[in-house]
């Protein structure tokens, strides 16, 4: 048993010499970067597959527009949602898409500041991930209010005729505020980030609609070196504030749960086995989309097997926390010796939807366990195959906390069932689509990776002055 | 004073370490009015061309803590004044409840300021520029590195200026129409 495995050929091990492992393959010049990247969007003709993907993806757009202006003539009755089970798949699926777009600011801003250098090649998409997914999520809860119509003044504060105003201390409209600064401080740290690479668009585009567009999109940028001063303090500012915000978030949506006095719910570990699950989640997501594009666009030179593996791990990390957020539920469950918090847990396990539960333990705490293994976070169509479920398995959670925990609550005398109806999994199935669609645009007509963050990694890019 | 019928004078180079030790020749020489142009970020430009700090750090300062008085008075003037509601007994100054909407918007605010103050500070967006007129300066977003000495620097004389660019081994020296 002891024989030693053959040293796996491994294309993180090391340039020659330097001992680091690169996280771009040897031979690339500022040119050739430049060149490789913008050419996806400048030059290479638009592929078959991704006009199919595009298509099948808007497609699944019409499936959302046509949910969505049915539930705005019906009602939300169209829903399976009742009594007591009054949030279902709209609250479901607004965690799970808020989850899913903590990992592009986790990558952009936070390994920015704690300066690994990795997450250059991935953070551009990884940041218009979490842009689109933002998108989604903002749509269940409007949605969910059932006249969004009239949202606006039960949500934003502003002089209405009726002189009326939200109610500041409800987890509800903190998490209007939350979600909605996320959305606009994500959208202005991926435009910064996007402000040089337009320039490059602009420089390099051959047809004269596209140097318009790229040139006022890029305002003028010229590379001076006051800009670029001011541009990177600006960017590390942002970094800096989208940090805790991104923590915040996630904790805010916890609390729509944790402040409630539904047991399941009222417990305070939410916060940060929330802001845990995002991350999980999200680099799930990253992971999923990240393994295709760089096969299909062929930037394994770019993406390689080493942020691959980073992500890999910062999954397997995330999911333990998870899954120790899982025990101490149960835990706490039982030690507290509250009937209601022991019921909650048991029938979670065993009641009618044993099967969600279980199921979740078998795709977030069980699967990622492969990820221990090298040989399992080396090979990328495993990894993938692992993302997807680490995915589903999120989704679970989030079904098994919003709807286990309010189908049997205090009184047995309003205790209920909750199942989807065709409208919910149109709804949510059109958001995948709509989170396809605008992912499949931005790889056409924007650089997915980030050209002048490349340029900097590459070796030449070091001064060395002799003083 | 008639405007210059010229920019200024702009050197090409190769690499950013032949970029910076031209730009610190030049402002040895006493040039000041000059700018370097590259596409990436080059910390030690700024040095090199004898930058200040920049004040986007006291904006965003001041932006943030606008964004957190603003929001923490909004929710007073609402809950206590402008719509006073009894909520489970709680006091209408229920100052606990109002501290994640006030983090929110001074991060906001905050977020705003750094990036529209780094615009404004940077005089963006401008979408006319002279040094856009010379045809390889395309190049500076891929993969070239400029130098320009400006018309403006009373240092500055064409022939003489042309000449100590020259002596700095630049790929070509192109003059900026304006």
């Amino acid at each position: 048993m002891a024989e030693s495995l053959p040293p796996i050929e491994d294309p993180l091990d090391a340039v020659a010499g330097t001992g680091t492992p690169p996280v771009i393959a040897p031979g690339y010049t500022f040119g050739s970067v430049t060149d490789k990247i913008s050419a996806i969007v400048l030059t290479r003709k638009t592929s078959i597959g991704w006009w199919l993907g595009f298509l099948a993806a808007f497609g699944i757009v019409n499936v959302l527009l046509l949910a969505l202006a049915y539930l705005f003539v019906k009602g939300t009755g169209i829903w399976g949602v009742n009594q007591p089970v009054g949030w279902g798949f709209a609250i479901v699926n607004f965690v799970w898409w808020i989850g899913i777009g903590h990992a592009g600011t986790l990558i952009s801003a936070i390994l920015l500041l704690l300066k690994q250098t990795w997450r250059t090649s991935i953070n551009r998409f990884a940041e218009a991930m979490t842009l689109f997914a933002v998108a989604c999520a903002a749509i269940f809860p409007l949605i969910h209010t059932g006249r969004p119509w009239l949202a606006a003044y039960w949500l934003f504060p502003y002089p209405n005729t009726m002189g009326i105003w939200p109610q500041f201390r409800s987890p509800l409209i903190w998490d209007v505020f939350a979600v909605s600064t996320y959305a606009t401080v994500s959208l202005l740290f991926w435009f910064v980030g996007l402000i040089p690479d337009l320039a490059t668009l602009r420089d390099r585009s051959q047809s004269r609609v596209g140097r318009v567009i790229y040139g006022m999109l890029a305002m003028g940028w010229r590379g001076s070196a006051h800009h670029w001063h001011r541009y990177e303090t600006a960017y590390l500012l942002l970094a800096g504030l989208a940090t805790p915000l991104v923590v915040s978030v996630h904790t805010v949506v916890s609390f729509d749960f944790a402040v409630a006095i539904v047991p399941g719910w009222h417990t305070t570990i939410f916060p940060p086995y929330f802001v845990a699950g995002a991350i999980y989640s999200g680099f799930a997501m990253v992971l999923t989309l990240a393994i295709p594009i760089r096969a299909i666009y062929g930037l394994e030179d770019f993406i390689t097997m080493r942020h691959l593996q980073n992500m890999a791990k910062v999954m397997l990390v995330t999911g333990l926390i998870v899954a120790y957020g899982y025990a101490i539920e149960a835990f706490v469950a039982w030690y507290s010796a509250d009937k209601y918090e022991l019921f909650v847990s048991l029938n979670r396990m065993t009641g009618p939807y044993w099967w969600t539960y279980w199921l979740l333990i078998l795709c977030n705490v069980l699967t990622p366990q492969a990820l221990w293994f090298r040989r399992v976070r080396t090979t990328p169509i495993v990894l993938f195959m692992i993302a997807i479920v680490v995915n589903i398995g999120m989704w679970l959670e989030r079904f098994v906390i919003v709807v286990t925990s309010l189908h049997r609550d205090f009184l047995p005398s309003s205790w209920g069932m909750y199942a989807p109806t065709i409208w919910d999994w149109a709804t949510y199935v059109g958001t995948i689509g709509l989170f396809l669609a605008l992912l499949f645009l931005f790889l056409r007509f924007l650089p997915m990776i980030s050209i002048f963050e490349m340029r900097t990694i590459l070796p030449e890019a070091k001064v060395e002055e002799s003083s | 004073m008639a405007k210059p019928p010229i920019y200024g004078l702009l050197a090409e180079f190769d690499d950013p370490n032949s970029l910076v030790a031209a730009t610190r020749r030049a402002h040895a020489e006493g040039f000041r009015c000059m700018d370097a142009y590259s596409p990436f970020p080059i910390e030690e430009l700024h040095d090199a061309l004898g930058g200040h700090h920049t004040r986007l750090p006291l904006i965003v300062l001041i932006g943030g803590l606008t964004g957190c008085v603003g929001g923490y008075a909004l929710q007073y003037w609402v809950s206590a004044m402008a719509y006073p509601l009894n909520v489970g007994g709680k006091p209408l100054h229920s100052w606990p409840a109002f501290v994640p909407v006030t983090f929110e918007c001074a991060i906001l605010v905050a977020a705003l300021s750094a990036v529209l103050g780094m615009l404004a500070l940077n005089g963006l967006p401008m979408p006319y520029h002279p040094v856009f007129n010379v045809p390889r300066f395309a190049l500076a977003s891929r993969n070239r590195f400029f130098l320009c000495i400006e018309a403006s620097d009373p240092k500055f004389e064409l022939e003489s200026t042309r000449r100590f660019l020259e002596t700095l081994s630049p790929r070509e020296v192109a003059t900026v129409a304006d």
